[in-house]
């Protein structure tokens, strides 16, 4: 058998040992009518080389990004990610280890955690980072569990501007504890900030902004940052693109009490849609609240400069049903693939990734606009890397059309706003011949002429 | 102590290299000053290292490490099984990792063909109905199967149904979890052999009782052999019994536990799929449910028509939403499919056999140097405890632990389940010959007869690691979470 590494011979041995006639005797506490007394009905058993081609053969059927120009995003993003990240986390000493409660043969995870909370804190201008969440979307529900723990309010109110599958799993996972969620339009694409000011009371346990939001654009947080910190217990949890971060405000700077995102465009794969990692950074008086693993810097014995998990007496196997969380595996594995990208990349480098992103779409956005027909869904709204567009043709027949010279144009916003409407996200990997390959192609598939 | 990667930063030093921006000049100048109150005051810290620079660093970081390719990883219901390299190879392949979720779907069916065959698998393998792959953690699917427990409640009107029993051998993220679906827990104490008392679960089964949440084997190593008259007794105030699959590794191709009781369980795929735990992960925990749950899982579930596969919502008005942005951990799911697809049926009972006397076999190499409080045969793991060596020479569990480490092992989970002191859980894995078993079972017993002639060395332990013990409470009181820079 693959992977078994006892001979028949030796399992003889290993019964005999053990004082039994037969395998069957060491599960006698099963009572004989629960087990079962056939085979499992699964496929018969592949060698290697047989699975190797029924992947290859699947694979086959996928069409990636790769060989297609595309133009998706929605929350996840196809950036470029150095060769060495992947030397690295294929590494077996950081693959297959587990969680490090033996911080003594587990310094390796420690150090590089340690290392992965002080770039996020960086990045967000946060004093306390965790060593990572499930998601973005679990960050964010978290984030709201958290501000209730702290403020003890009970009501939550999240901008319909964020990534609408992150409010629907904000939805599970405060349905039926009592949270009051509520939800406030956007106007123009960004949070509606009148109706913002109507809806936030004395009540209101903390507000959840995404800058840049889920149409790309990026959010009036001063503004947002007054309204929200004019009541006294309130916060305010920002959910961000961390490559945004390099050239945009860092949320310290308009006051952010709770920062997440999803980290997956730090040196992470697509994989189509996970394992991604969610980041959850706060003001340091919050981190006795905090959901997750969080590693410290102390000493040993001898007292040599050494890692260890703190703060654990927040957390599932000492609190039981008193921890902040229920959180136990989280995605340490993705949160390397960050903290290595983060290195490579360093402070210029995913300066010049989000200049190139933010360049790059904006050429892209003013050369569809003079097609006949194409315009901006929020004119003079700024915007990061990602835009809505106005089509002359539901977007689902250009989707449809452009499949065919192999270009994923953009997300179908007919789910989410108007059946007219296209989401196209641009990162650093696009050429100028990318851009253009689209817009001729806009072109051509709806007949539309330039208007200069 | 290696230093950390700021003090390796050098200004000006670069790592990457990106393409020249090729776009018209207009686009590379200035920012527009419509953006200018939203540019960031400072740049952020990151560090600047060369290529070489970073791989030296995380290279010598990863020799810090206890991994399994190293040497025997015997944490109780963790299931440090060996983790194989094909896995790796088959997943990095550019057509899954380079898949955005949101392709059209005839360019995805590779993929969605994975998932739909997988949900067919586990569901087998289990004897559920159907299954959702979303849960990416173990702690994430019993949120998740709670919460559809919930659902079912509120679907018949049942709005008291608060209460949530589970024993106190229970693993810490079975309360939390209910804590998180806002369910009350209620703890049962085990009976003195390890396993539930019934007696006491009728007395406390009322009309509140929502559900039973079981490890099976529980966390001692023991089947719970009442499994049926309990899921009687939950059952008849219409509660459900949730499983927690942490330790499934001693059921494959033996139990199916939705054939026996259970109506919701979830499945490790890092620990009995043999995906790796990735230094605390990513993992994934679907969760298999029993017919009359199905509409409830959360949306999307993969479903098969004439056209191909696709993401079936038919059931939104019932779902409990999603508990992932996506469709969960997909490169996970795949290892634990090319897994299942190498093993079949015959390998998969194999590797329960042989998890099961692998234990066994420990067990009886420890039993006349270690106290085990029950001695009848184990499952896939086994408790052993400290108490006589705590006892007798004043050195504890957690000495035995560090002393371990010393001779190359990983230790054991300790002090755990809480109701054994000086717990010692051990699971050795099928994946471990018998060599590496006498191996390690040889370390123990040294350490048990150095406890004896040489206590000191045990409350020194370890010596030989990268670093000594560790001082968590100072990492507490002078909370330093981050580099200064």
């Amino acid at each position: 058998m693959p992977y078994i590494s006892t001979t028949e011979e030796e399992r003889q041995q290993m019964l005999q040992a053990i004082g039994v006639k037969n395998f069957e005797e060491l599960i006698k506490a099963i009572p004989e009518k629960l087990k079962l007394n056939e085979p499992l009905k699964l496929d018969p058993a592949l060698s290697e080389l047989e699975i190797t081609r029924l992947i290859n053969e699947k694979t086959c059927r996928n069409r990636c990004v790769q060989t297609a120009n595309s133009f998706l995003g929605a929350g996840i993003y196809d950036h470029f990610i150095p060769a060495a990240v992947e030397s690295i986390i294929s590494r077996p000493e950081f693959m297959t280890a587990y969680t490090p409660y033996q911080a003594e043969v587990s310094q390796g995870t420690l150090q590089y955690i340690y290392e992965f909370q002080t770039m996020i804190c960086e990045l967000t201008g946060m004093e306390i980072a965790n060593a990572s969440m499930y998601d973005g979307a679990s960050a964010a529900a978290e984030a709201i569990l958290m501000a209730i723990r702290k403020n003890r309010l009970m009501k939550a109110v999240v901008s319909e501007s964020i990534n609408p599958e992150f409010l629907k799993v904000i939805k599970c996972y405060t349905e039926g504890i009592g949270v009051e969620l509520l939800v406030v339009p956007a106007n123009n694409g960004v949070t509606d900030l009148n109706i913002l000011k109507d809806t936030i009371d004395e009540q209101t346990s903390c507000v959840l902004i995404q800058t840049p939001n889920f149409y790309g654009n990026l959010e009036n947080m001063f503004e947002i940052d007054n309204i929200v910190h004019s009541l006294e217990k309130c916060l305010l949890v920002t959910s961000v693109n961390p490559i945004s971060l390099a050239i945009f405000n860092a949320p310290s700077e308009y006051n952010a009490d709770i920062v997440i995102g999803e980290g997956q465009p730090l040196g992470n794969s697509m994989n189509m849609g996970g394992p991604l990692f969610g980041f959850f950074a706060s003001k340091l008086e919050m981190a006795r609240s905090m959901p997750g693993r969080i590693v410290g810097a102390t000493l040993d014995v001898d007292g040599k400069r050494a890692y260890a998990l703190t703060l654990q007496a927040r957390e599932q196997h000492i609190r039981r049903e008193k921890a902040t969380s229920n959180i136990c595996s989280n995605e340490a594995l993705c949160a390397l693939a960050a903290t290595v990208y983060m290195s490579l990349m360093g402070k210029t480098g995913i300066y010049d990734v989000a200049m190139n992103c933010v360049r790059k779409a904006h050429y892209l956005a003013e050369e569809i606009c003079k097609l006949r027909g194409f315009s901006m869904a929020y004119p003079g709204v700024p915007f990061f890397k990602e835009f809505v567009i106005n089509t002359p043709i539901p977007a689902k027949e250009i989707i449809q059309k452009l499949k065919l010279k192999s270009i994923y144009p953009g997300l179908d916003m007919a789910k989410y706003t108007n059946p007219n409407q296209l989401m196209i996200a641009v990162t650093e990997k696009k050429s100028i011949n990318d851009l253009d390959d689209l817009v001729n192609s806009l072109r051509e598939v709806t007949n539309a002429k330039n208007y200069f | 102590m290696p230093k950390t990667i700021f003090e390796m930063s050098s200004p000006g030093r670069k790592g990457y290299t990106l393409p020249k921006c090729d776009l018209p000049d207009s686009f590379v100048s200035e920012i527009p000053q419509e953006y200018h109150k939203f540019l960031r005051k400072e740049m952020a810290k990151l560090p600047e290292c060369s290529e070489l620079d970073v791989m030296r660093h995380f290279v010598e970081l990863s020799h810090l490490n206890h991994f399994i390719e190293k040497g025997l990883y015997p944490l109780g219901s963790c299931t440090m099984k060996y983790n194989p390299k094909i896995h790796e190879t088959l997943a990095r392949h550019t057509c899954f990792a380079n898949l955005h979720p949101y392709q059209p779907l005839d360019t995805v069916q590779g993929a969605l063909e994975i998932m739909y065959e997988l949900q067919r698998d586990l569901s087998e393998i289990a004897g559920m109905a159907q299954v959702t792959l979303q849960p990416v953690a173990g702690a994430h699917g019993e949120f998740t199967g709670l919460k559809i427990i919930h659902a079912y409640h509120q679907s018949k009107g049942n709005v008291n149904k608060t209460k949530i029993i589970m024993p106190d051998s229970a693993h810490g993220t079975n309360p939390a979890s209910c804590t998180l679906a806002g369910f009350e827990v209620i703890e049962l104490k085990s009976k003195e052999d390890g396993r539930v008392d019934t007696v006491h679960l009728k007395e406390i089964v009322n009309a509140d009782t929502a559900g039973f949440m079981l490890t099976n084997p529980n966390t001692l190593g023991l089947f719970e052999s009442q499994i049926e008259e309990i899921a009687d007794i939950i059952h008849s105030v219409d509660g459900l019994m949730y499983m927690d699959g942490a330790n499934l590794n001693a059921l494959l191709g033996i139990v199916q536990p939705g054939k026996i009781g259970f109506d919701v369980m979830h499945y490790n795929l890092h620990k009995t799929f043999s995906t790796p735990h990735g230094g605390g992960g990513p993992g994934a925990g679907p969760v298999g449910v029993i017919d009359k749950l199905v509409k409830f899982l959360p949306m999307p579930i993969i479903g098969k028509n004439p056209q191909g596969y696709f993401f079936d919502e038919s059931h939104e008005s019932t779902a409990i939403n999603k508990v992932h942005t996506y469709y969960g951990n997909f490169a996970v799911l795949l290892r634990a499919y090319i897994y299942i697809k190498m093993l079949g049926a015959d390998g998969l009972r194999q590797v329960s056999e042989n998890a099961i006397v692998n234990a066994n076999y420990l067990k009886y190499r420890l039993s006349d140097y270690y106290h085990v409080e029950h001695k009848e045969y184990c499952m896939h793991e086994f408790v052993a405890d400290g108490t006589k060596q705590k006892k007798m020479c004043g050195v504890s569990t957690l000495d035995i632990a560090k002393r371990l480490l010393d001779k190359g092992f990983h230790a054991p989970t300790i002090y755990f389940p809480l109701i054994v002191p000086e717990a010692l859980m051990i699971e050795p894995t099928e994946t471990e010959s018998l060599q590496s078993l006498d191996a390690f079972a040889e370390a123990l017993i040294q350490i048990a007869k150095e406890a004896e002639a040489n206590p000191e060395n045990l409350h020194n332990a370890p010596l030989t690691t990268p670093v000594r013990r560790v001082d968590d409470v100072r990492a507490v009181k002078q909370l330093d979470i981050r580099f200064s820079l």
